[in-house]
């Protein structure tokens, strides 16, 4: 019998490489999460069933924290809108604001309203990061004095033409009368529809909803 | 042809003739760290772009003096929400605030349910009257169970009386404040 020796090759292939390519994977999507950029206000939303995300371009996002303080931010990529915004209230005001202060609001991102007129000057001269551990008073929503009705108009005379989403973002522990506030000043200038924003949690099972969704297969319930 | 073919697949031997124990192995299998590495990068795959955060549409009637622009509500297939502190929720059906339930968030869907059952749908109406000392998350938590509970008709009143704060603070006592 001729001697056919088969070459025999080893059938155990060395992990190593594809354990790197995998951590290289890996690391790659944990670096490229995208870190939202961290809000100087920091607020726990309650949680709802609903499913429509939350906007994120033209938008007039009202924050209220749990010590029922209102802030107002415009959305980063709104820049026209930001400077119609505050020459609007500069002028109907009288604030005086120069053109640094007005820059700090309209070229820094993640900039908010946080305080009463009288103070916005001295606000403006430092920019948000700055702002980051210093306690401001807010903007004031009580039914005597309720700043936010003429920001609101502003924001939504900058805003014509395009559609202005209105966010209201606020905090469990915040109580009604803040949240009155923020909708009243939406009724004095028509602004009947908004959005609140929520935590996702899945629909309980057995309610009148859920059963709707199951009957309805897989089209999102709004 | 006394040829002992010592060469060829598996282990060296160390010499013909010695016996000695096995040697043990350093080779490590890696296919289960891959594994978990790969598991790892799908859960990043997918909660960086799960978690965003919705958004709960609320439309707010016009403000109407006239009354006979309002909408008219029976009053039998009404059914009113106080929202108290301490996430407590006062209610009572129709006109008759006296006689004032106390609930609390879980307990109010079956209240809302029961109402539902009992009413017909194109009357049925479910007035929210969060007071002073309600939470933000109390409000929300209402409008979400209006959601649930596919109630399509309700309205978000601001004007509690002073009757009704009353009868809140009664009902508070008799229950042990909170």
């Amino acid at each position: 019998m001729p001697k056919v020796k088969l070459p025999r090759k080893s059938t155990n292939i060395d992990m190593t490489a594809m354990c790197d390519v995998a951590f290289l994977l890996l690391s790659f999507f944990i670096l490229t999460a995208k870190f939202k950029p961290s809000d100087a206000l920091t607020v726990s939303t309650p949680s709802s069933v609903q499913t429509k995300i939350a906007p994120e371009k033209d938008v007039v996002m009202i924050t209220i924290d749990k010590d029922n303080k209102v802030y107002m931010s415009i959305s980063d990529g709104n820049r026209n809108q930001k400077q119609d915004v505050i020459d609007a209230v500069n002028t109907s005001q009288g604030l005086k604001l120069s053109d640094l202060q007005k820059a700090n609001f309209v070229k820094k991102a993640g900039s908010y309203i946080g305080v009463p007129f009288s103070q916005m000057a001295s606000y403006l001269n430092h920019s948000p990061d700055e702002l980051k551990g210093i306690q401001i008073a807010g903007i004031p929503v009580d039914s005597a004095h309720n700043e936010l009705t003429t920001w609101i108009a502003a924001c939504k005379s900058a805003f014509q033409g395009t559609h202005m989403n209105l966010i209201v973002k606020g905090d469990n522990a915040a109580t009604y009368p803040s949240f009155q506030g923020v909708k009243n000043a939406f009724i004095k200038n028509d602004e009947m529809k908004f959005q609140v924003v929520t935590n996702p949690v899945s629909v309980p099972v057995g309610t009148e909803l859920y059963k709707k969704n199951m009957a309805s297969g897989s089209k999102a319930v709004n | 042809m006394a040829e002992m073919d010592t060469s060829g697949g598996g282990g060296h031997k160390k010499g013909p003739g010695v016996k000695k124990g096995k040697k043990l192995s350093t080779r490590v299998d890696l296919t289960p760290m891959v594994d978990l590495g790969f598991l790892l990068i799908t859960f990043f795959i997918f909660t960086t772009t799960v978690s965003q955060p919705t958004a709960m549409k609320i439309f707010l009637p016009k403000d109407v003096d006239k009354p006979e622009e309002q909408n008219k509500v029976k009053a039998s297939a009404v059914l009113t929400l106080m929202l108290g502190k301490n996430d407590q929720v006062y209610y009572y059906e129709g006109d008759d605030p006296t006689k004032l339930q106390p609930t609390n968030y879980k307990a109010v869907r079956d209240v809302i349910l029961d109402k539902k059952r009992r009413t017909d749908t194109a009357d049925f109406v479910v007035v929210l009257k969060p007071t002073r000392d309600a939470s933000y998350k109390n409000v929300v938590n209402i409008l979400d169970e209006m959601t649930i509970d596919a109630v399509k008709r309700y309205a978000l009143v601001d004007l509690v009386s002073p009757y009704e704060r009353d009868l809140i603070k009664k009902t508070e006592e008799a229950n042990g404040i909170k």
